[in-house]
């Protein structure tokens, strides 16, 4: 600790802190524009000058490293017209018509100026001109005489997200931020910048004249979008979610948001919303009342409980709807009779019985960042998980190493310190390797390995704090157990945790809500295998969310009864008999459970629209009709309450695996497919919003393979291919990715428009179209 | 051969290695290494010297050398400013032209003394002729065995790398050369950490101007107290200056410190046409103007200048007879520094384009009695308040031609036209 003195206040702080953060601790305020916490320190603005006893001239508090006995002054004579003068400078040249740009209300600049601004200003020549710039459907550069070059936005880029899109550009007055020869920003947190932006010059393109900042009513809320729980503040006019910001958690999203998470909420309002209850009869769809449509639902599944047995009744439910969604649809099949519900879609292996908790990410968010080694297996990373890659990020930046095993080898934008890259039935392998190594280096023996898994073995067995971090991809493999049973062994060896990063918001609180089988009942996978003959979808699009499409949409035309709970028209049209509009998470309260096992329960932060109604409410009147009983609930939180007051939720978070039988994957003839869900195919919200759509992350998708493995099939990067995988085949654009392991078809999944392949895993074939 | 220690010209035939080394050139570089001079040792006779820095700051080169750390398990590098963009400085110019092996002698002998293996020559970006020749230099000096792995056959290892600019007059602040060289947008850097700690790609890098290394191998050779000897105390050794303007015989000259400007000027061949001195700027164009009578009694040497109100910065001395308005002269001077800041900082960003439009309107007969006070208090509010001394360099004319000709600026705001 240190003495300071600042403006006569004598502050005892932390030794290592600059002026402006010694300040700011201190409840000082020190005007600024550059200066960002969590970018690095540019110095340039200015507008930080402040007086120090004994130095010549002002200092800008944001370099200033603060030092024992250092006298400040933040409003003598001197730094007041240090500020003020900087202050005038950046007003000369900007746009002084607060009344009509986008940000009024809610400026840096325009809060600044009433503090050092002159009333009048002496500047009377012409002002300058900085063209507009298009980079892209959700940052708008439409303004960029209004930027004041703090260079936030390019720190961001380039520290943050890990890729430098925007720069400044030439010298002096024609200093400008542009975007590299024109092109898009693409990165999957650039909306960041938006925040970050301390005047008009970049906004969020969705939002722009949409409604001042002092319209909107805030509500808190959690992202549906991901497992991380980030916490959003969800902005709303007229009963409209109009704009999504991020409240700052430095345990979880830090200060900001992916673009997922902060643009989805323009799929709210699409189109294709359900609005009206809808029943197919005699092949048509006619809007019905609420009560015709229940009974037409509860006398269906009555139906078929009475004659073909509740065991031919399924639920499925993705894994965002929320835990008092997935609690009830569990017990309302439950109160049938039936133990077939599941919301594990994509999962094809099951650890079911043989783990005894929720798979979970084995440690906090938070400590991600104090790693120093980490192995992600089987991980899309930055698209899965922007946030989480953001922090991995940092913790690289701070010394961390970083080792990945994954079957593709994409740009995570930081440094990786090993990596192994192999087909997905070589998976196990490879971490049967990092195994064996690990075990000889902790006893000091020496052991056969390729130098890439000696490397990863020797940055395991360092010492310090080490996460394996099982993906998506590693949970939807087809020997997702084995290899969580690896990860266990590599955990043990590295003396680190091991855990799951998780694909949806409530991919721990499904297993806290029992939205499982029970030892009688069926998997997701198992119940669209042997078709049932009622099946009931809660917010699943069953050929983008499911495993198998073919499967599961096969499954679902041949059942006699398909209820889907939807916020959405969807394909369901093709294969439902009803259809029951729900709300999504922005209408109803609830509950997302996250990675890290974090407990965060929101409220609708507008009323559903039309005649949608919250899940719980629709599933409790649903109980209610076929006399389940212990359906009296008032309020969610009452849900709520009963899964989780008797629950240690920390005790029911465990990774732990037993009995699991190492076999070698059969050997795969021919291609296989590996397969990713794209940022923006994840979920029906996401789906539905149109600048999320617009980018180029959500390009349509294409067919990658190692360029030898195209000119087998007689192709060059370019040329579309027929993708074929059991009945169904897609005609795609091929694109060469020499870092993808031989053998390999990459093609993604949770896309319309290759919904009408097979598996994400297995054999695919690939011929010229 | 001329008498100079650094200057020579294209008659001199020093570009040519064996020229250069029958005048005994590299007996430094191999007194240095054959006698195993220690690195204390040399930086002892700079220090000896008062050699200072000779690119505008005048600091203390031996002090500079100091302060790289030592025992350091690393690149160290030695960086060569020859980035001299500052209007009326065309000094080292001359030396990269006609005496390049000087300075690959004075870099050789710079990086041993301060640990370093490799060294950079940024060269300005406009003079394209002097980057050819140290590269023709650099290439036969290798050849030679005075620059690479084993230096005159000796265990020092040290390399030269000639690096063109693109004629930004920033990169001739010493962080925005290293950006430029590491190929980023030359902008300076926020000081601490310096370069002595975190410089070139981040390792410990002096940076010294091309007259100031020129001058190490006759120090070394002559010692450094025969240096400090010929000039002044405070102001050792011998300068170059670049006389220009409005002379009969403009040009570059060797002189002691100290020598008296009156003593320059009639190198320089006196005021052309016989015409009446009016003002001098001393030091470079960023240094404050000092009307001519004063400039007659004045030594060109740090202190003296510095006690009659400027500074002697580069050692350009800009010479203005009385036909010069000094409207027009502020306004081409307050244009350039408009154009060349590099855009960073708020002040200087914004600033350098209102002093240089308010000039402008004043010569252009739209200048209001206000402006003045105006263009006093933005100065004000510029100098100082930056990264790098861009923004002083920006405000020092201003402020300076207002002290001594506000009267000029007075008439053109009234008048419409000049005075003169």
């Amino acid at each position: 600790m240190i003495n300071i003195e600042i403006d006569g206040k004598r502050i005892e702080t932390e030794a290592g802190l600059t002026v402006i953060e010694a300040a700011h601790k201190a409840g000082i305020t020190i005007p600024h524009f550059c200066y960002h916490k969590k970018l690095s320190i540019a110095g340039n603005c200015r507008m930080c000058l402040v007086q120090v006893e004994k130095a010549p001239k002002p200092l800008p508090a944001c370099a200033t490293p603060a030092s024992e006995g250092m006298k400040i002054f933040t409003k003598s004579e001197q730094a007041l017209k240090a500020q003020k003068g900087v202050m005038e400078f950046l007003l000369i040249n900007h746009p002084l018509d607060c009344p009509i740009c986008d940000q009024g209300g809610e400026c840096t600049l325009q809060d600044v100026s009433v503090g050092y601004g002159g009333g009048a200003s002496r500047y009377q020549e012409e002002k300058r001109v900085v063209l507009s710039k298009d980079i892209g459907p959700l940052v708008s550069a439409e303004e960029m005489s209004r930027c004041i070059n703090c260079t936030r936005c390019v720190r961001f880029g380039n520290e943050i997200g890990g890729q430098l899109e925007l720069g400044q550009a030439f010298r002096g007055e024609h200093a400008e931020i542009l975007s590299f020869v024109s092109g898009t920003v693409d990165s999957e947190l650039s909306g960041n910048m938006i925040d970050l932006c301390p005047v008009g010059a970049l906004t969020s393109k969705p939002f722009r004249y949409k409604a001042r900042s002092w319209e909107l009513s805030r509500r808190r809320s959690v992202s549906a979008h991901d497992s991380l729980g980030s916490n959003l503040a969800v902005q709303t006019k007229s009963n409209r979610v109009l704009r999504v910001l991020p409240i700052e958690n430095e345990d979880i999203n830090e200060c900001w948001l992916s673009d997922k998470d902060r643009f989805a909420y323009e799929g709210l309002n699409s189109p294709e919303r359900l609005t009206k209850p809808m029943i197919k009869q005699d092949g048509k769809w006619q809007e019905v009342e609420w009560k015709t449509a229940l009974e037409y639902a509860a006398n269906g599944l009555r139906h078929i409980a009475n004659g073909a047995g509740a065991e031919q009744i399924a639920a499925l439910a993705t894994g965002n709807s929320t835990l008092e969604e997935l609690y009830l649809v569990q017990k309302l099949m439950r109160g049938i009779g039936s133990e077939n519900v599941d919301f594990r879609l994509r999962q094809i292996d099951f650890a079911d019985g043989k783990q005894e908790g929720a798979p979970w990410l084995g440690m906090s968010i938070a400590d991600i960042s104090r790693a120093d080694s980490l192995l992600v297996v089987g991980s899309f990373l930055r698209k899965d998980h922007p946030l989480l890659a953001a922090r991995i990020r940092q913790a690289v930046k701070k010394g961390a190493q970083l080792n990945v095993i994954h079957s593709v080898d994409d740009d995570l934008l930081m440094k990786v310190e090993n990596k192994i890259i192999v087909a997905p039935d070589a998976l196990v392998a490879a971490l049967e390797q990092v195994v064996k190594a690990l075990d000889a280096e902790k006893n000091g023996t020496t052991v056969e390995v390729s130098k890439e898994v000696a490397a990863m073995a020797r940055s395991l067995s360092g010492g310090g704090c080490v996460g394996i971090l099982l993906g998506n991809f590693a949970q939807q493999h087809p020997q997702a157990r084995q290899l969580q049973a690896l990860a266990q062994k590599i955990s043990a060896a590295a003396e680190g945790g091991f855990g799951f990063i998780g694909e949806a918001a409530n991919s721990v609180g499904g297993y806290l809500a029992q939205a499982t089988p029970g030892a009688q009942g069926l998997n997701a996978a198992a119940m669209l295998e042997s078709p049932r003959k009622a099946y009931m979808l809660l917010n699943v699009e069953a050929e983008l969310d499911c495993a198998n499409p073919q499967q599961a949409l096969a499954a679902l035309k041949a059942a006699d009864l398909v209820i889907a709970m939807s916020a959405y028209k969807h394909q369901a049209t093709d294969y439902a008999d009803v259809m029951l509009p729900i709300a999504p998470f922005t209408e109803t309260s609830g509950t997302f459970v996250s990675c890290e096992g974090r407990v965060q329960s929101f409220k609708g932060a507008v009323k559903p629209l039309g005649e949608a109604r919250p899940a719980w409410k629709v599933l409790r009147v649903l109980a209610n009709l076929m006399n389940v009983n212990g359906f009296d609930y008032d309020t969610s939180e009452e849900v709520r309450d009963e899964v989780l007051n008797d629950l240690d939720v920390a005790a029911k978070l465990n990774n732990a695996i037993s009995e699991v039988n190492m076999q070698a994957a059969p050997a795969s003839a021919g291609l296989q497919r590996v397969s990713d869900v794209p940022i923006y195919a994840t979920d029906s919200i996401v789906r539905r919003s149109a600048p999320l759509q617009a980018t180029a992350d959500a390009a349509n998708p294409q067919v990658y393979m190692h360029s030898e493995e195209l000119s087998k099939v007689g192709v060059q990067s370019g040329a579309q291919v027929k993708v074929s995988q059991g009945q169904g085949s897609v005609t795609l654009n091929a694109v060469a990715d020499d870092k993808l392991p031989m053998g390999v078809v990459r093609v993604a999944a949770g896309h319309s428009s290759t919904a009408a392949l097979g598996a994400m895993f297995g054999s695919i074939t690939v011929e010229r179209a | 051969m001329s008498a100079n220690l650094i200057l020579a010209t294209a008659a001199d035939g020093l570009a040519d290695l064996d020229t250069y080394i029958k005048a005994g050139g590299y007996q430094a570089l191999r007194k240095v290494l054959s006698t195993n001079m220690s690195q204390d040792a040399i930086i002892a006779e700079v220090k000896a010297s008062g050699l200072r820095g000779r690119g505008g700051a005048g600091f203390p080169t031996g002090l500079k050398w100091s302060f790289m750390p030592r025992n350091y398990d690393g690149v160290k590098y030695l960086v060569c400013n020859s980035d001299e963009g500052e209007p009326g400085t065309c000094k080292d110019r001359d030396i990269l032209r006609y005496n390049p092996h000087l300075l690959i002698e004075g870099m050789a002998i710079a990086a041993y003394a301060i640990g370093a293996q490799a060294g950079y020559n940024y060269i300005h970006g406009e003079i394209f002729e002097a980057y050819d020749v140290m590269e023709t230099a650099c290439e036969t000096a290798r050849k030679a065995g005075y620059l690479g792995k084993n230096v005159l056959g000796f265990d020092f290892e040290f390399d030269l790398f000639n690096h063109m600019g693109y004629g930004a007059y920033v990169c001739g602040e010493e962080t925005a050369l290293l950006e430029s060289i590491e190929g980023k947008k030359g902008q300076p850097r926020f000081k601490p950490p310096f370069p002595a700690n975190y410089g070139l790609y981040g390792k410990p890098t002096t940076i010294n101007n091309t007259e100031t290394l020129a001058s190490i191998p006759w120090i070394i050779s002559n010692g450094g107290q025969k240096f400090a000897d010929l000039g002044v105390p405070n102001s050792g050794g011998i300068k170059l200056f670049s006389v220009s303007g409005h002379v009969n015989n403009p040009g570059n000259f060797e002189v002691p410190m100290g020598t008296p400007f009156r003593e320059l000027l009639e190198m320089a061949g006196g005021v052309r046409g016989g015409n009446k001195l009016k003002a001098v700027i001393p030091g470079g164009s960023s240094m404050p103007v000092l009307p001519g009578d004063i400039m007659m009694e004045v030594n060109m040497d740090f202190d003296s200048i510095q006690k009659a109100g400027s500074y002697l910065g580069s050692g350009a001395v800009i010479v203005m007879d009385e036909t010069t308005c000094m409207v027009k002269a502020l306004e081409r001077l307050a244009y350039f520094y408009f154009e060349e800041s590099c855009g960073q900082c708020t002040p200087c960003r914004e600033g350098t384009g209102w002093l240089y439009r308010i000039v402008h309107r004043i010569e252009h007969g739209d200048g209001k009695p206000e402006d003045l006070d105006l263009l006093l208090d933005l100065c004000e509010n510029i100098a100082g308040r930056t990264i790098c001394a861009l923004g002083d360099a920006a405000a020092w004319p201003v402020q300076g031609f207002l002290k001594h000709y506000r009267k000029e600026f007075e008439y053109h705001i009234e008048h419409k036209r000049c005075l003169v």
